[in-house]
């Protein structure tokens, strides 16, 4: 299959402007700057497209949100990739980077923004290079700047750099860390489109949303719908990392199956060793953890649903028979506990009880009123928190008692004090 | 006012103004939605997620609007996924909230749970222990038992200082924001900030001095845990110890409403002392705020130096001696003087004890004039008995097509309180013109900001109309015109033309007479209006009424002092020697001075009479805004002392020989002569000024917005007296009387307010010093220049005779040809002084 994200896969060097506009590049830039905004977001619309950071939400609704005729609109760009096990933007952006500049530059277009601003991970300061070389030839080209290529349209590409936290990923946090505030999320309404960086209305998109933008452009809504799922169509970048033999990026239709992505040839290839699956984180740490019995189901945005779990960025990290889910638990509590901003309390204070609840577990001193108390934990931050990472903490926690409740088991002792039954309360 | 909206609270229909959050909206019928990070006067952030409620929405058809209804022909309401945080979410019409439901009560408990596993739970030790919102909602919504393991918890720092008055506890810190949030919001001070993320978020100091705000203290209120606490109460005495009194800030025109919480104890030798200050409710006046030198600046009253013993000089000495002799001695003596007595007093007097001064010499001394306040700077108190902000009024309304003009005073050092209000009046879209001979805090609020040349204000106030089309529209067309006035680099009898000019203004355009407009003084003193109203003046009688045979003002008595025209003078509360307005005793034969301490002018006295400070009796003040404040005892009497207005009420009795009985209280001074005589008054007494109305938003109760018992005003909120303008009779322009105001030619001396000034008061809180403004020479760099002065050179200012030390400081903002003095107490002659350099520069 020939890739329509991941190209620099097929032609080489595409990431210098020249080898893109040989292969197409710009033309869809160039065929917008003479479209109605409108119908740019109609087509984007048409295509199904929905947002390829997680949250799977529709990209042209997005759009159409900005109010029409605001006098200044941003568009920002998230590069953020902190999801554990996500490492799709980093690729495309290092490899083919004028795709996504093209593709936020439609977005811009779209809704009337004269600025793009890419929010890069702190940790991605060396990745940036290639990124910063396209947006300086993109420059020269004229197709950034004042006045792009004759059209009356002008637009400024900025690379900013977060200084390392997950949070910053949330768009509120993003935009709350661009503006040089504390990362910390705030509580919508107001929603980014209508007060959002600097209280403008601004539209935030994942990397890798706006690399299907040229694409959609120039190949039509229609085509695009022929890939993937009726609900969720267009190609995905699948981050596959863990227990498999051919760990790395693959771009596949969604719909694809899970086990297909894990054990088929063209993928990952199965795990090492010939040891036995054990669990499939299917979204970094923040999705519910999916077992073999859950692997049929497609990977889209509504397939793992199903079975309790989100698609999420689709970054699948797999896990062989040797792990013990309570130590991938803990880890997975570890980086929420570091990564909380504390804002809220359930969120701050959760993830660190949490913490201490796994590693008393782990070292051999917990009871099985502590994994009762842990559970419950977990269920008490839900609903209650301002953003999604108290939500998605919640998750490698309750999965894993859920469908692993003999990992514990083994390392507890019976809990003197308090009889199982009614210890959850 | 806003729409009302309509919303169900728990099955309560109420109905709150459209913009109203859940949290506030429910608090109006009396349901309380438990809250940590929210407060009603800051932007909510829903943090805390305490406040967590079921909300719902009625469904309606799309196409057609229309409200959807259940099979059984109710309302169908959207109930959405979660529950919501009530403080982010604001009314909507038929909008239904449930918070009593089991789920919200789970919910509150969970997050009570999560709050605790951090908490060090010392509430044993805690200054907010008893009056703390989360050990009050832990009581409410708290489990029993904790299922966190104690060792798990996170230790931090106990004792951090925030500089030096105000310290962190990082461990008690609930990360709630509401400092930082006022600080950023309320108080334009942004010095503290969050550092660091999740458990690590903490709240650091970016200033230097660290928390460097006139408003630090409000925090340590606003806090819901025992976080942030002062350097003045931190562990100074438990809540449930200390007894509430309801008083005054006694520091500047605006009357902040305080409470004092004092305690007897064994370590001050049995006396009941003061043990803090803290802001008391009103909405008119301060809403629920005070300026740190109104929290602080109380040390004075219980200073060791007090006087104590009434003192009378004998042998050349003032040597103590019984109330009885001195008395006898001071009204044989003020009687056998006759038309050749006179007295000044001071304008942080009470109303009653100024009563009293005027009545001893228009009455017991038959008819003599010859009274005055000791120390004028600011005129204007005839004009703003007729054309000040109207009764009814409150600054807090002001916003969007009204208009406030501010001149000749910087509101931020002097009156702090007006600049926060009217900030945020301008905040709300009032527009705000700010005219001054330099840049003050309020011009980066103003709309219009305008430097005279120095004299100059008169002449701009006079041409507001005319000067620029804008600001003349703003002015003119203003639906409300409030006008701040001071007396920044104006002599006293510049500041009554510029009154008078001013109250034209406000003629010409029709902005008298109804509330929230009209001319407000920024007078220097708290109760400079009262000496007004009580005619401590040369020329009116009580209510305003001109005297046909008015006696000498201020200025003749001290020239008659000297020259021997005078032979007795009887000082209250003031200190014009050390003022540089009397170089001495003169000529004088008596003088009498009553006092809270032998200031330079008491020591030169016959008699010194020991006044009571303000903490330890009763009596009203009168703010700027014409309101009429009660205040209340806090502590016992400082050794012998009487209020001064029972003193002068004694001498009135020696001297009439009995026909003129003292009055057993202050309230009946008040009721049965001031009511009496001023017009003005005659509806007031102590139970009108002390009564009590609902104030939103709700304070005090069940501890959700503010712990403590000393928020919730249950004293009176005041009464503000009508400005003869608001009578129906048209009013005739004031004569302004013409002045030349040039300035000698050079540079010209103008001494700056400093919040934190060097003076008697002052200097005996001992945690403010290092936030004492230094004495300052503020100079433009070309001046300088011409001078030979570099920055931070010494230099010393000649005034009279007297030199005062100060240090040059070379600044952008200063107005060429201009010196700004700034950290010296005001001085008669500080504006002629000679700046002489000292030799040798300072170096860092």
């Amino acid at each position: 299959m020939k890739h329509v994200l991941l190209r620099h896969r097929d032609v080489p060097d595409i990431h210098k402007l020249e080898v893109y506009r040989k292969n197409g590049g710009y033309e869809a830039w160039q065929q917008v700057l003479k479209m109605q905004p409108a119908d740019v977001i109609d087509v984007v619309k048409a295509s199904g497209l929905r947002g390829r950071g997680g949250a799977g939400f529709p990209t042209g609704i997005k759009w159409s949100f900005i109010p029409k005729g605001a006098e200044e609109v941003y568009v920002v760009i998230n590069t953020d990739e902190s999801e554990t096990g996500t490492f799709k933007d980093r690729e495309l952006l290092e490899r083919n980077p004028h795709q996504v500049i093209e593709g936020a530059l439609i977005a811009a277009y779209a809704v009337g923004a004269k600025a793009i601003y890419n929010y890069w991970r702190g940790e991605y300061m060396d990745a940036a290079h290639e990124c910063q070389a396209a947006v300086k030839e993109a420059y020269e080209a004229g197709l950034i700047g004042e006045n792009i290529l004759e059209s009356g349209f002008s637009c400024d590409f900025y690379n900013h750099f977060g200084a390392g936290a997950y949070i910053c990923g949330e768009e509120t946090a993003l935009l709350n860390s661009l503006m040089g505030y504390l990362g910390q999320p705030w509580s919508k309404p107001p929603f980014p489109a209508i007060e959002g960086l600097y209280a403008k209305p601004t539209v935030v998109n994942n990397t890798e949303t706006m690399a299907n933008i040229p694409p959609i452009i120039v190949n039509g809504a229609d085509w695009y719908r022929q890939i993937g799922t009726e609900r969720s169509p267009g190609p995905k970048i699948a981050c596959l990392s863990g227990h498999v033999n051919k760990p790395g990026n693959y771009e596949v239709p969604l719909g694809i199956t899970y086990r297909e992505l894990i054990f088929g040839e063209a993928y990952g290839g199965g795990i090492p060793g010939g040891k036995a699956f054990k669990a499939l984180l299917p979204s970094g740490g923040s999705g519910p953890i999916m077992i073999d019995e859950h692997l049929d189901v497609p990977m889209t945005f509504e397939g793992p649903e199903t079975v309790g779990s989100v698609m999420g960025s689709a970054s699948l990290i797999v896990m062989d028979e040797t792990v013990n889910m309570v130590w991938a638990t803990t880890k997975a509590i570890h980086f929420f506990h570091h990564e909380s901003c504390g804002k809220c309390t359930p969120c701050r204070e959760g993830t660190y009880w949490m913490e201490q609840l796994l590693h008393r577990i782990m070292e051999g001193h917990g009871t099985e009123r502590d994994v009762r108390v842990l559970e419950n934990v977990a269920e008490n931050i839900g609903g209650k928190t301002l953003c999604a990472l108290g939500e998605f903490a919640r998750n490698p926690v309750l999965s894993s008692i859920k469908h692993f409740p003999e990992d514990y088991r083994a390392l507890v002792q019976p809990s003197a004090e308090i009889p199982l039954a009614v210890a959850a309360d | 006012m806003s729409d009302l909206v309509s919303i169900n609270v728990d099955g309560v229909d109420i109905e709150v103004p459209a913009g109203t959050t859940v949290v506030d909206a429910a608090m109006r019928a009396d349901i309380q939605i438990p809250v940590f990070c929210h407060h009603p006067k800051l932007e909510p952030v829903g943090m805390c997620r305490m406040c967590l409620v079921r909300i719902g929405m009625p469904v309606r058809d799309r196409a057609t609007g229309e409200l959807l209804k259940e099979p059984d022909g109710s309302v169908q309401y959207n109930w959405g996924r979660t529950l919501q945080t009530g403080c982010t979410v604001r009314v909507a019409p038929g909008m239904h909230v449930v918070t009593n439901s089991a789920e919200a009560k789970d919910a509150r408990d969970d997050i009570i749970e999560f709050l605790l596993t951090s908490h060090p739970l010392d509430c044993p030790i805690c200054d907010k222990g008893g009056e703390c919102p989360l050990q009050n909602l832990t009581m409410a919504h708290g489990g029993g038992t904790s299922r966190f393991n104690f060792n798990d918890k996170l230790t931090n720092d106990k004792s951090v200082p925030l500089g030096e008055l105000i310290y962190l506890d990082r461990e008690r810190c609930i990360q709630c924001a509401r400092c930082t949030r006022f600080q950023s919001e309320i108080a334009d001070d942004p010095v503290i900030a969050f550092h660091n993320r999740g458990r690590h978020l903490e709240i650091v100091t970016m200033s230097d001095p660290g928390f460097d705000s006139y408003w630090s203290g409000n925090t340590t209120d606003i806090c819901p845990v025992g976080a942030l606490t002062t350097a003045d109460f931190r562990f100074g005495a438990r809540p449930w110890e200390l007894t509430p009194a309801a008083t005054l800030s006694p520091h500047d025109a605006a009357g902040e409403n305080i409470t004092v919480s004092t305690r007897r104890e064994a370590k001050s030798g049995g006396r009941v002392v003061v043990k803090r200050i803290m802001p008391r409710q009103n909405e008119w006046v301060n809403e629920i705020w005070i300026s740190d030198r109104t929290r602080f600046v109380h040390h004075f009253a219980e200073a060791a130096d007090r006087l104590k013993m009434p003192l009378v000089r004998k042998n050349g000495q003032l040597t103590p001696t019984t109330w009885d002799e001195a008395l006898t001695l001071v009204a044989e003596k003020l009687a056998a003087t006759g038309e050749q007595a006179a007295g000044l007093a001071g304008d942080r007097l009470s109303n009653e004890d100024l009563f009293m001064f005027q009545k001893l010499f228009r009455k017991a001394l038959n008819k003599n004039n010859n009274i005055d306040l000791a120390n004028k700077r600011l005129a204007g108190g005839d004009v703003t008995a007729d054309v000040g902000i109207a009764s009814g009024s409150n600054l807090g309304d002001l916003g969007k097509g009204d208009t406030i003009v501010v001149i000749a005073t910087d509101l931020h050092e002097e009156v702090p309180i007006w600049w926060l209000r009217v900030k945020q009046a301008s905040e709300r879209g009032a527009r705000l013109i700010v005219l001054n001979v330099r840049e003050t805090r309020l011009d980066k609020h103003a709309s219009f900001v305008m430097h005279y040349a120095p004299g100059q204000a008169i002449a701009v106030a006079g041409n507001l109309l005319e000067h620029d089309e804008e600001v003349a529209t703003a002015v003119r067309d203003a639906d409300n015109l409030v006008i701040f006035y001071g007396y920044e680099g104006l002599s006293y009898d510049e500041t009554d033309a510029l009154a008078r000019t001013l109250g034209n203004l406000l003629l010409e355009t029709e902005h008298v007479g109804r509330p929230n407009n009209g001319l407000i003084a920024v007078w220097p003193r708290n109760n400079t209006q009262g000496v007004w109203d009580m005619a401590v003046h040369p020329g009116l009688t009580p209510g305003y009424r001109a005297d046909r045979n008015p006696g000498l003002d201020a200025n003749a008595i001290y020239a008659g002092a000297e020259s021997g025209d005078i032979t007795a003078l009887y000082i209250v509360g003031a200190d014009p020697v050390g003022d540089g307005l009397m170089p001495g005793r003169g000529a004088l034969d008596f003088m009498v001075v009553q006092e809270l301490f032998l200031t330079e002018t008491a020591q030169l006295a016959d008699v010194v009479l020991p006044a009571q400070s303000w903490l330890e009796r009763d009596g009203t003040f009168t703010n700027g805004e014409r309101r009429v404040q009660r205040y209340n005892p806090a502590i016992q009497k400082v050794g012998d002392s009487r209020p001064d207005w029972q003193i002068l009420a004694q001498v009135i009795e020696k001297i009439t020989e009995g026909s003129e009985k003292t009055p057993f209280a202050a309230s009946l001074v008040f009721s049965k002569e001031i009511a009496k005589s001023v017009r003005a008054y005659k509806d007031m007494d102590y139970r009108t000024l002390g009564q009590v109305v609902e104030q939103f938003p709700k304070v005090g109760g069940d501890d959700l917005y503010y712990g403590g018992t000393s928020y919730a005003n249950e004293a009176g909120i005041g009464q503000q007296w009508s400005a003869s303008a608001e009578s129906k009779k048209p009013k005739k322009p004031f004569d302004v009387p013409e002045l030349d105001v040039t300035r000698p030619a050079g540079l010209v001396l103008l001494r700056v307010a400093a919040l934190y000034t060097p003076g008697t008061l002052n200097q005996y809180s001992e945690l403010l010093h290092a936030r004492m403004a230094k004495p300052t020479v503020m100079l433009h760099y070309a001046d300088a220049d011409q001078l030979g002065i570099a920055d931070g050179m010494s230099l010393v200012l000649r005034v009279n005779g007297t030199e005062l030390p100060a240090t040059a400081s070379i600044q952008d903002g200063v107005p060429s040809g201009v010196a700004l003095l700034r950290g010296f107490a005001w001085r008669k002659g500080l504006e002629s002084a000679e700046i002489v350099k000292v030799q040798t520069p300072i170096t860092a």
